[in-house]
């Protein structure tokens, strides 16, 4: 159905000209699911978007190729062709649903448009389709709503209104672009699955993009794996993921968390020790019940992981913990110290002692200082070093993360995610902390990265004899690193566990939901 | 949202009291009085004329016998237009400012984010650059200056439109208002411009593209709403300076408005007059501060939640 070959792209920036798709080709065939896998900047969405016209021209050039969709080649057709063909006979689905749908817009009106625009439809027959489609694509309530802007649907509404969008013009390509990276993995699970039906019940092809091979696993029919923008591998799903020929695929494989830690000897003295913890906001005179009666403890050199979904309040937890977030009621003990009670002046040597590390290192790293500022600003406040020694203590710390000495004077921007969130774990561990909480300290990174990122996190945690709360949503990922799981849901406590014996007789229904989400069961 | 509004103007009184007690002071304490003209008065005239209008009795005593009228809606006699209150001149004044204004405003806005969106369609090109330009030409010419200059091009030299006057002629309302309204408008382009540059680089904008929506689609239905917000909060800010600043245009153009009887008032030491005035344009400037981020929180439907109303 459609035939993409030999295509080029490039695009002319201050350093010259960029091959970010180099000699590519690739097919989708009706009914059937073709995967793009490959890490950011691999050129796999360029391809895509290249295809439809959606890549900027300049910077960006088509500079040869074909592709051929339904007798016409894309690459030929003039701007007013083209755009005639999106949104009506192929169709996209974007990464992330929280700034893909129009802010300002009522979904019900975003659904129609091109339902009103490509087909001419009557404004009560697009309503009634869009209202069919968002049932059928598991929107509870359309009538209701149909109504509702983006902001109060939760994030897998929205990507299933993306969904629904996508489909409107009865498509016959479906373009997904990361389509559940954004997403928790029980999310994650839905939508794929969600796709999976669609595809059965209309024969579309769908050409999904991802840089995670563990999430494709049991939907594409056809795998291609690219590399700085040339495809290194194709085959076909079983090809590819029993006999993988190229280093990059095998990497890639490798990337996928699987396997568990090694059971270390716990010593028996809690270091934290939470009892009957509650966090609650006030929000529009409603109480949310962030945190709810949470009661553990985390014992000297565990890691203790943390699993929930977003808005179970594994978040709030965390920064709790730390007093980041006032508590409501409850005693948190770190090495016998009630945090909570503490004045101002203790709280800042216990500071020293216990350490965050964020989800985002784009957002968590102050953009205007360098690698030097961040690094040395903690050991300058907590005085554990003097002007003249710090320079020493910021390099030696560059060198445990993994960062090359020459990048002390860069800033945050000049990194890639990986680096920076290499900075932010140097930051954490400045001041030689004891605890240290980590909230979803991998999810935005590419799995080869996380990969690495959890590898250097373990060999960290075992060096300088670490305690730990790894915060994720992926079972999958604490797994590698946890040696005992508390699983969060709603707030409170659901079960809590050492490792072996939550993976293999989880006790709650929730738990069993979870672990049932994990991507890519098949290839472990 | 009715909270909203009624608590931000709970906040406005404090305000109030300081913009009047500061004023009410700071003009006692510039030299001269109301009746010390140059032409030499009785001291019997001028001792009943202070007695009528309260001038010999202590100042706090004043100070609290005028915000006491103030609290019952009166701003008190003219102390120089003998037997008119400053209420009636402030009536009479005002509707004039006010159209002034509001035509001031209609021209900014057309202007503006006409200038403005169609810049930020080609950043750094020709149609970026040109109305940028003059944008900012707009931004350092001050009325004082322009006033003149358009009177001299289309009033003088082209004989297009009338010099001065107000409601006289036809077409003499036109230059009132583009002079006015001329460094609004450069703002507000710049404020679209910038607006709309970052709401057209945002993931909705490509979704709007992958839906295959033709281009002016994009940019008016799709970008214009996120993309006018700087220039919406602009807007009370916009309007309130308008109408406070309005006195050099009036003055240049002969445009009987509040603004000419403010400058005079200065010069007069009418007091009252003043301190009415003032009185009055705070009050405007407090409410289309408030219905500038009333209109914000409802053109956003993550802020209208906020705001208390359901959507």
């Amino acid at each position: 159905m459609l035939k993409v070959n030999n295509l080029t792209i490039s695009f002319t920036g201050r350093e010259g000209i960029i091959r970010a798709v180099d000699n590519v080709d690739f097919s989708v065939v009706a009914g059937s699911t073709t995967a793009i896998i490959g890490e950011s900047g691999s050129g796999k969405s360029v391809s895509c978007y290249g295809l439809l016209g959606l890549i900027p021209q300049p910077p960006g050039q088509i500079e040869s190729g074909s592709a051929l969709f339904l007798a016409n080649d894309l690459l030929q057709l003039d701007k007013h062709a083209l755009r005639k063909i999106r949104g009506r006979d192929i169709a996209m689905v974007f990464q992330d649903p929280m700034t893909c749908l129009n802010p300002y817009m009522r979904v019900g009106a975003q659904l129609m448009e091109p339902l009103r625009y490509h087909r001419g439809a009557s404004r009560s027959e697009a309503k009634r389709q869009a209202l069919d489609l968002m049932a059928e694509v598991g929107i509870r309530e359309p009538a209701i709503t149909i109504n509702y802007y983006p902001h109060q649907f939760s994030g897998g509404m929205r990507q299933r209104v993306m969904i629904a969008m996508a489909l409107i013009n009865e498509p016959r390509l479906l373009i997904a672009d990361e389509p559940t990276t954004a997403l928790d993995v029980t999310v994650q699970a839905q939508i794929l699955k969600l796709l999976c039906d669609i595809q059965a019940k209309r024969d579309i092809g769908i050409l999904i993009i991802s840089h995670d091979l563990a999430v494709v696993a049991d939907i594409a029919d056809q795998i291609i794996v690219m590399q700085e923008g040339k495809v290194v591998e194709r085959g076909d799903r079983a090809t590819i993921f029993r006999r993988p020929q190229h280093p990059y695929t095998r990497k890639l494989l490798a990337s996928i968390p699987k396997g568990q830690k090694a059971p270390s000897p716990i010593s028996p003295n809690p270091l934290v020790s939470v009892k009957k913890l509650c966090t609650w906001f006030k929000q529009h005179n409603e109480t949310v019940k962030a945190v709810d009666d949470v009661s553990f403890d985390v014992y000297r050199g565990e890691v203790l992981g943390l699993v929930g979904e977003s808005g179970s309040g594994k978040s709030t937890l965390g920064r709790s913990l730390l007093n980041l977030v006032p508590a409501t009621s409850g005693q948190i003990l770190f090495d016998g110290q009630d945090v909570i009670a503490l004045a101002a002046g203790d709280l800042k040597s216990l500071r020293r002692r216990m350490q965050i590390i964020f989800q985002d290192p784009f957002a968590s790293l102050n953009p205007r200082m360098t690698v030097y500022d961040t690094l040395a600003e903690p050991l300058l406040l907590h005085k554990l070093e003097t002007r003249s020694s710090v320079a020493e203590r910021v390099l030696q710390i560059m060198d445990e993360v993994g960062l090359a000495r020459h990048f002390v004077r860069k800033y945050p921007h000049e990194f890639s995610g990986g680096q920076r969130q290499r900075i932010a774990i140097g930051r954490a561990l400045a001041t030689r902390p004891e605890f240290i909480v980590a909230d979803e300290a991998v999810s935005a990174l590419d799995v080869t990265i996380q990969a690495q990122i959890l590898e250097l996190m373990q060999t960290l945690a075992q060096e300088h004899g670490l305690t730990m709360l790894f915060i994720s949503h992926d079972l999958a990922v604490i797994r590698q690193l946890a040696d005992r799981i508390v699983v969060l849901h709603n707030g409170k406590i659901v079960e809590q566990a050492d490792t072996t014996t939550l993976f293999e007789h989880p006790k709650r229904d929730y738990t069993r939901q979870l672990l049932e989400a994990i991507p890519g069961k098949s290839l472990l | 949202m009715w909270r909203f509004i009624g608590s931000r103007l709970l906040q406005a009184i404090p305000v109030l009291l300081v913009v009047i007690t500061v004023t009410f002071f700071l003009i006692r304490i510039a030299p001269g009085g109301p009746f010390s003209s140059e032409k030499a008065v009785i001291p019997e005239v001028k001792a009943a004329l202070e007695a009528q209008y309260r001038l010999d009795r202590p100042l706090l005593k004043q100070y609290i016998a005028y915000l006491g009228d103030l609290v019952q809606g009166d701003l008190g006699p003219s102390f120089k237009y003998p037997g008119r209150s400053v209420n009636e001149l402030i009536a009479a004044g005002f509707p004039v400012t006010a159209e002034l204004a509001l035509y001031a405003l209609l021209v900014a806005l057309s202007i503006g984010v006409g200038a403005g969106v169609v810049a930020s369609l080609r950043p750094n090109t020709a149609q970026d650059y040109i109305p940028m330009s003059a944008a900012m030409v707009g931004i350092c010419i001050p009325s004082l200056l322009l006033g003149p200059l358009l009177i001299l091009i289309f009033g003088i030299y082209l004989d297009w439109l009338p010099v001065s006057g107000w409601g006289d002629m036809p077409g003499d309302k036109i230059l009132p208002a583009v002079t006015l309204g001329a460094v609004y408008a450069a703002y507000i382009a710049r404020l679209s411009r910038a607006g709309m540059l970052e709401i057209m680089t945002q993931d909705y904008i490509r979704t709007a593209r992958a839906k295959g929506m033709p281009e002016w689609r994009v940019v008016v239905v799709h970008g214009l709403r996120g993309g006018l917000t700087p220039v919406v909060a602009f807007l009370g800010p916009a309007f309130a300076g308008l109408l406070s600043g309005s006195f050099v245009v009036e003055t240049i153009f002969q445009v009987p408005g509040l603004g000419r009887f403010y400058v005079q008032a200065a010069f007069n030491r009418d007091y009252t007059m003043i301190l009415g005035a003032t009185v009055f344009l705070s009050c405007l400037i407090v409410t289309f501060n408030l219905v500038s981020d009333v209109l914000n929180a409802w053109m956003n439907p993550r802020l209208r939640g906020r705001l208390g109303s359901s959507t």
